[in-house]
């Protein structure tokens, strides 16, 4: 990646549903909803829409195969170009990054992004569709879940440099107080570090209060290409950089202590975006937080933090809504909730609300340029970073 | 910079029924270290790649997990599209044109030999609520939409058979086609009927394969050996509901061909375009895309097909390679392969297959039943 693209791409609009455990509506519904929501604040309609970009996790979910043809008309997609563009918990954040390569190219000027998942559906847990993500020769025998191979990377990454459960815990704490102010939360709460240790063991050191919720939910943005940015919009927020990243599917011959996707995901975004210190030129942060660690581990690998220090950094404050980088203002994964591919594209929702200092009681203080959000998924294999500014 | 995109590089292997000797994935490194090699690069040249897959053909859930390794992709910038070949090869020229990279890879393959019950796989993809409880097959579907097609256009069953029988004809001259078969229009009418009128021999045989396209931008391509150009790519989607079908014609394809045209300033496809390799996974679906990719009018398409202006020696050869009737049907990955054949072509490489001045040529792809998604791509040699 060398060059700089020639053409910038702006986000217009963005809406967002609630999140929560059993939505009566159907996806289809909640993709509709969260659509109209966007195009709405981008003060356009539907019809003004070029294509559209659908991103939504395992088909098992829903039991419906080619997921994305199904969902398309709640979308908007019909009689449209219509793209599901997929790297599995890291397809919320892909998608923005899908979208821009189509306002980019100059193909299309005004594209709509949505992000929807429906996890309630699969019954009598979601988890059991990632009973089906693993290689069915070398690991399926072994049934692994989700739970417990993020349970291995936990304990890796305590073990790589010291960390105690507590410091981890810190940020369920953090992430659900935030969420108090997300009107969309799910999981908000005001919590102990000490009521996070007395939650369930699910899988040690994992505790429940440390994972993110099922969730139901729907996310969309617009974006437009520079010319139709500035007809429709007086505060458009600029996509600066993208990245993505995804490494090899044998995880097991990985160390787990550090997301090394994540840091060259981030360092193609920043070098596009023209970023080289991000801890100074990054001033809001939405890293993907689907387990509690996690959000510490891909502060690390989006350079925001040293390497084994993003707990001693949290503990003293640097992470929170007020403090010097505030991360996961939203409430994050462990707050809003977690509907997959939704909950990658709520956190671009969030950046925009945050750079347009429209987020209200969640605004961190200060004039926020630039934010960063990420996401992560496959098995712990891919980062999706993309960087989005005032100008 | 510029905004022209080619293929550089293709790398297929033969579609078969069966590849027991080898994994999807050893497929997917055979045909990229044949694209590789085909465009003169290596793995550590290409900046991004993007792979074409779904879950419920895999049997893998997120199976994008498996696409890095066996391209030469560990680390590197790889994505998947849930959908068309076609939309992955769009989705590559879009990524080159914004200027971020100059080689991108599109994979696609198919197992199917993995797959017990394909149709009920299929059925899958029907609405829950309102659709799976009709229970009906997808080749009922397609029964119901060639009912409706001979019925608008007055094309009698015997146009549909004889799509089989040059499609069958044509994969003769293709050494890399596995149904290669000379048959007449009665034998292909006295086959099964599978849901009537559709025959058995009017169905494309699933098959297993694996392609790999390089694309690069137009600075890139100058320095590769034998470069084909995208003059245009479109696709397009209809109404997923079967109820809101437009049964008789194609509208997807229409759409998607009409954005490819645009892009390619092509405005009288039915004289610009030279040859085309078309979706044909049910026979009448080739007839249905000619028309709706305006290369003959409604009423013409059957006197043109019967009259062998199709053919490989005709006026408009369609789908010289033998098509999916001819090769066999490899899902997503189809629309990969019509691509690759349609480049063999106009680089003047397709042996006995080659048409006679082969130098601008359009691809049509769909997903198959039951979805209304499909794209279209015009290549060029210049």
């Amino acid at each position: 990646m060398k060059r700089k693209p020639s053409r910038r791409v702006a986000v217009i609009g963005a809406g967002l549903s609630l999140f929560m455990r059993r939505a009566l509506d159907t996806g289809k519904e909640l993709a509709y909803y969260a659509a109209s929501q966007a195009l709405q604040t981008a003060g356009i309609r539907l019809k003004d829409i070029q294509a559209v970009v659908m991103a939504t996790a395992p088909d098992a979910f829903d039991g419906v195969h080619m997921k994305g043809e199904w969902l398309l008309d709640g979308a908007g997609g019909v009689g449209k170009p219509y793209l599901r563009a997929y790297v599995g918990g890291g397809s919320g954040v892909f998608s923005i990054i899908s979208g821009w390569m189509m306002v980019a190219s100059g193909v299309f000027d005004l594209v709509l992004v949505v992000a929807e998942e429906k996890m309630s559906s699969c019954q009598p847990h979601p988890q059991g569709a990632f009973l089906t993500i693993f290689d069915h020769i070398i690991e399926r025998p072994l049934g692994p879940n989700l739970l417990w191979i993020f349970s291995l990377e936990q304990q890796r990454y305590m073990a790589a440099y010291g960390i105690r459960n507590e410091d981890i815990a810190l940020v369920s704490v953090k992430n659900k107080h935030n969420a108090l102010a997300h009107p969309a939360a799910q999981v908000a709460a005001q919590l102990t570090v000490k009521d996070i240790l007395d939650s369930d063991v699910v899988a040690w050191p994992v505790h429940r209060l440390m994972v993110s919720p099922i969730s139901d939910g729907a996310a969309a943005v617009v974006l437009a290409s520079e010319q139709v940015a500035r007809r429709l919009s007086d505060r458009p927020i600029w996509i600066q950089g993208v990245g993505w990243c995804l490494d090899t599917s044998y995880w097991g011959n990985r160390d787990l202590a550090y997301p090394r996707y994540v840091e060259k995901a981030a360092w193609m975004a920043y070098e596009m975006a023209g970023v080289t210190e991000p801890r100074k030129q990054i001033h809001v942060a939405e890293p993907y937080d689907p387990f509690a660690y996690k959000e510490l581990h891909h502060l690390e690998g989006l350079q925001l933090a040293d390497r084994g220090q993003a707990p001693e950094d949290l503990a003293r404050g640097r992470f929170d809504r007020t403090g010097e980088l505030p991360s996961c203002p939203s409430g994050g994964l462990m707050g809003v909730g977690n509907p997959i591919a939704a909950a990658g594209l709520m956190k671009v929702c969030e950046l925009f609300w945050q750079l347009r200092r429209e987020a209200g009681a969640r605004q961190v203080p200060g004039n926020p340029e630039r934010g960063v959000a990420q996401a992560w998924g496959d098995l712990m294999q891919i980062g999706t970073v993309a960087v989005l500014g005032v100008r | 910079m510029s905004d022209r995109v080619a293929v550089v590089g293709v790398g297929a292997v033969p579609p078969r029924p069966l590849s027991v000797d080898r994994s999807y994935r050893e497929l997917g490194f055979e045909s990229a270290t044949r694209a590789y090699g085909d465009a003169g690069v290596t793995h550590q040249d290409i900046e991004s790649f993007i792979s074409v897959c779904e879950d419920f053909h895999e049997g893998t859930s997120i199976t994008d997990e498996y696409t890095p390794d066996q391209l030469g992709a560990v680390l590197r910038p790889v994505h998947t599209i849930a959908g068309d070949g076609l939309q992955g090869v769009a989705a590559a020229v879009m990524l080159i044109r914004t200027g971020i990279a100059d080689l991108v890879a599109v994979e696609a393959h198919c197992k199917t030999s993995n797959i017990l019950t394909h149709e009920q796989v299929l059925a899958m993809a029907l609405d829950p609520t309102y659709e799976r409880a009709l229970r009906v097959t997808p080749h009922f579907v397609a029964g119901m939409e060639m009912r409706r097609y001979l019925h608008e256009t007055g094309s009698p069953e015997d146009a549909v058979a004889m799509v089989v029988v040059k499609n069958r004809r044509h994969a003769l001259g293709n050494p890399v086609a596995a149904y290669g078969g000379i048959l007449s229009p009665d034998d292909v009418l006295a086959s099964a009927t599978v849901c009537e009128p559709l025959r058995e021999l009017e169905i494309s045989p699933n098959s297993d394969g694996a392609v790999v396209l390089v694309l690069a931008s137009e600075e890139a391509a100058r320095r590769t050996p034998k470069p084909v150009w995208i003059r245009g790519v479109g696709w397009a989607s209809g109404s997923p509901w079967l109820a809101g079908r437009s049964w008789g014609q194609a509208s997807y394809a229409g759409v998607a061909a009409e954005m490819a045209y645009r892009m390619a300033g092509i405005t009288q496809p039915d004289r610009e375009i030279r040859f085309a390799e078309i979706d044909d996974t049910y026979a009448y679906k080739e007839l249905q895309h000619l028309e709706a990719a305006q290369l003959a009018p409604r009423a013409d398409v059957t006197r043109m097909v019967m009259e062998g202006d199709t053919r490989r020696d005709g006026r408009l050869p369609v789908n010289p390679s033998g098509g999916s009737l001819g090769m066999g049907y490899c899902f997503d990955a189809t629309a990969l392969y019509r691509t690759a054949e349609a480049v063999r072509q106009i680089r003047g490489e397709a042996g006995r297959a080659q048409v006679a001045q082969a130098t601008t040529g359009l691809v049509v792809s769909w997903r198959g039943i039951p979805t209304q998604s499909g794209g279209a791509l015009v290549l060029s040699a210049d």
